[in-house]
């Protein structure tokens, strides 16, 4: 649970989603999602990544969990059953009690040189913006993302990445194909109709955005919401 | 701020920029008032409507009689009162003139939302009474207005610029005379030019909505520290850029600057990302400096829409086309590479040490006909879509030493001083013609146009009625503004 509003005058309570329940509810506008799935034990665990087959990600998964990557929450590129139930028991084992309800995430696992991030806030003079950027370690210390006002459309959001400084990150990079912008597209188009659609969306962060074979696929989204749970 | 009383329409706009008539209200003998400065410059521009000074004491005003009181004006006489005096009598004021059939009125009076709560509450009274009265207010606290169509200036302030196509509005009062000593120095002018001081009734939007409507204007120019409500500033913005190019100067974007702005204008921070993508998406051409901006204003206001990107830089020296090409290397603008056949087309025009290729650097080939030629070839090109022209000047520069040198008229000086001049003439008034006639832009660009103004290229060019631009750097980001806006534009089907 956090407090919003820096000005002191028009403090709002607001609460983040699950990443799942955040996933779940950008997909219900369009954003494309990957298939991952919730597990409440082990042998769910096992099951849901033997679905997907190969190589997954398991991640400790709560309405109040943040920082999953600080916390060593996340366990990437496991393969096989036993490799599974092995990091799903020490997931489950690292929740503490303020971490509430928990569950795990089974994902496909997604693999490569380039993130990007995207997003939505709510600017105190212009309302909901929509935002893409590079991700990785190096995002903030290049500040290179673009914004336009919720909600865009098919041009603005290409002449949103258009607008991006380092351009060569989006070309081909390291064997790997040049960013599929219309994928992109799509995904910045779903988050707009989220940031329209969605009343009490505060703010979401998909980041990040990995490029796995030239598409960009959201590895975890985080949603708050005004208002309480 | 910026909350454009509904009521307001056109008519109230042009009873402003073009009133039949207009009392100033405070028009003091003292020639260091206000009253009397407003007064003495709308006599000084030659405004040709009837002028009422008002002046509680009576007798003469520069020459003027004045009139003791506002009831002794002629019903609809008038459509605009300028208002000098002290904000506790203007409530008062603006009941008399709107019973005289008096539609707008500018405040230059100061004491209102600047002055404290006092102030605020006097500021908020005159709103009321104004939407009462069916009234356009602008200001309080502000530097006048301006509108050549009409011979007007109605400001507290200089200069009265040169009329022309661009129409300002600012939320600061000094940059409408920061941008007006523009519009003298470079002859490219001004249509219509207003300060909204506190923007209390009507604020930038409004009066960028009334420019989109006004066959007196081609492109808007706006100093904006703050926007008030920001997503309608934004819907109206967007709507005015689907009509007409604006170009905004923001202040107060670092944080140094955004306490200096909320000092000036009580304007709140924004973050400057979100305001520059709010531009973007707008299609409004955001410049960094009032230079900039207003050297954009200039370009849009006579140079045609590029249809694309590529850009041919003629020159007749190489270093200025290396730096040219450095400057739009570093923008969206493309540097075209030069296609064959207008490469074979130059080859049976110019000597073989020509560049060869874009820039297009005649390398001292060139005769009586050349540059012109070369000029008219490359613009008329399909592939080309703007020029930028660098051969002018020297000749000029030439003629300028040797027409004051101590031998002049002798030894033939007169006639070669008469021709340099009458060539560089030749080479602005085929740039000037051909942007005109072919529809893409063709921007020249010289130091001299602010080292030595009275060059005979320099000349040429304000003339033919175009910018020169004082470094082909500036012309290449002025450019730059023209195609972010085609493109805006194209992309949207507009």
């Amino acid at each position: 649970m956090t407090e919003r509003g820096g000005d002191g005058s028009n403090r709002s309570r607001s609460y983040t989603l699950s990443e799942f329940e955040s996933k779940k509810l950008l997909a219900r506008h369009g954003v494309p999602m990957p298939q991952d799935r919730l597990a409440g034990d082990l042998e769910e665990a096992v099951a849901a990544a033997a679905e997907i087959g190969g190589s997954v990600a398991l991640k400790l998964c709560g309405a109040r969990i943040a920082h999953k990557t600080e916390r060593g929450l996340v366990r990437l590129g496991l393969e096989g059953a036993d490799a599974v139930r092995v990091a799903a028991a020490e997931l489950l084992a690292a929740a503490t009690d303020d971490d509430g309800e928990v569950s795990l995430i089974v994902a496909p696992m997604v693999r490569g040189h380039r993130e990007l991030i995207a997003g939505l806030n709510r600017d105190p003079h212009f309302g909901m913006t929509i935002m893409v950027g590079l991700g990785g370690i190096f995002a903030e210390a290049l500040g290179d993302v673009s914004i336009r006002l919720v909600p865009i459309d098919r041009v603005d959001a290409e002449d949103m990445i258009d607008e991006l400084a380092n351009q060569a990150i989006l070309g081909p990079f390291r064997g790997e194909p040049p960013v599929d912008r219309a994928a992109l597209v799509d995904i910045l188009l779903g988050l707009s109709r989220a940031g329209a659609e969605e009343p009490r969306l505060v703010s979401a962060d998909i980041n990040p955005l990995i490029v796995t074979e030239g598409v960009p696929v959201a590895v975890d989204a985080l949603v708050e919401l005004e208002g309480t749970p | 701020m910026n909350s454009a009383a509904s009521f307001l329409t056109d008519d109230h706009f042009l009873a402003l920029f073009e009133p039949q008539g207009i009392v100033v209200a405070g028009a003091s003998t003292h020639p260091g008032k206000f009253g009397f400065v407003a007064l003495h410059n709308i006599l000084a521009s030659g405004y040709e409507g009837e002028l009422f000074p008002l002046n509680r004491d009576g007798g003469e005003v520069l020459g003027r009689k004045a009139f003791t009181d506002i009831e002794d004006v002629p019903g609809g006489a008038a459509d605009l009162v300028f208002v000098c005096t002290p904000a506790s009598t203007n409530v008062a004021l603006l009941r008399a003139a709107a019973a005289k059939g008096i539609k707008a009125a500018f405040i230059a009076s100061a004491g209102y939302g600047e002055a404290g709560p006092e102030g605020q509450l006097a500021q908020a009274e005159l709103v009321e009474v104004a939407a009462e009265l069916g009234m356009l207010v602008v200001g309080p606290n502000g530097q006048g207005v301006v509108s050549t169509p009409a011979k007007m200036c109605a400001q507290i302030v200089a200069p009265y610029p040169p009329r022309g196509r661009i129409a300002v509005v600012s939320q600061s009062g000094n940059f409408v005379s920061s941008f007006q000593n523009y519009a003298i120095a470079s002859g490219i002018g001004i249509s219509r030019a207003v300060s909204c001081g506190n923007a209390a009734q009507v604020g930038v939007v409004d009066f960028l909505e009334f420019f989109a409507n006004d066959p007196q204007t081609d492109v808007a120019l706006a100093y904006v520290e703050g926007v008030g409500d920001g997503r309608s500033f934004y819907q109206r913005l967007r709507a005015v850029c689907e009509r007409m190019p604006v170009v905004l100067v923001k202040g107060g974007v670092t944080p140094g600057g955004a306490r200096a702005a909320a000092s000036h204008t009580g304007s709140l921070a924004t973050d400057d990302r979100v305001f520059d993508g709010m531009c973007r998406q707008a299609g409004a051409i955001r410049a960094e400096t009032i230079e900039e901006a207003y050297e954009a204003a200039a370009t849009f206001a006579t140079q045609p829409l590029p249809q694309g990107p590529r850009v041919v830089i003629v020159s007749t020296a190489g270093g200025w086309g290396v730096v040219t090409a450095d400057a739009i290397g570093r923008t969206n603008l493309e540097l075209l590479p030069l296609p064959e056949d207008l490469r074979a087309e130059l080859d049976r025009m110019l000597p073989p040490r020509w560049s060869r290729n874009n820039p297009i650097d005649l390398a001292g080939g060139e005769t009586k006909d050349t540059i012109p030629e070369v000029l008219a070839t490359a613009a008329r090109h399909p592939q080309v879509d703007a020029v930028i022209f660098l051969g002018m000047g020297i000749q000029g520069n030439v003629a300028k030493m040797e027409r004051e040198g101590p031998f002049y008229p002798d030894y033939g000086l007169d006639r070669i001083v008469a021709y340099h001049e009458r060539q560089e003439r030749r080479y602005t008034s085929t740039a000037a013609e051909l942007a005109d006639g072919l529809g893409k832009p063709i921007l020249t660009a010289t130091e001299l146009a602010v080292t030595s103004p009275d060059n005979a290229a320099v000349r040429g060019v304000a003339e033919s009625g175009k910018y020169c631009y004082p470094s082909s750097n500036r012309a290449v980001i002025a450019l730059e503004h023209l195609w972010y806006y085609a493109r805006w534009r194209a992309r949207r089907g507009l």
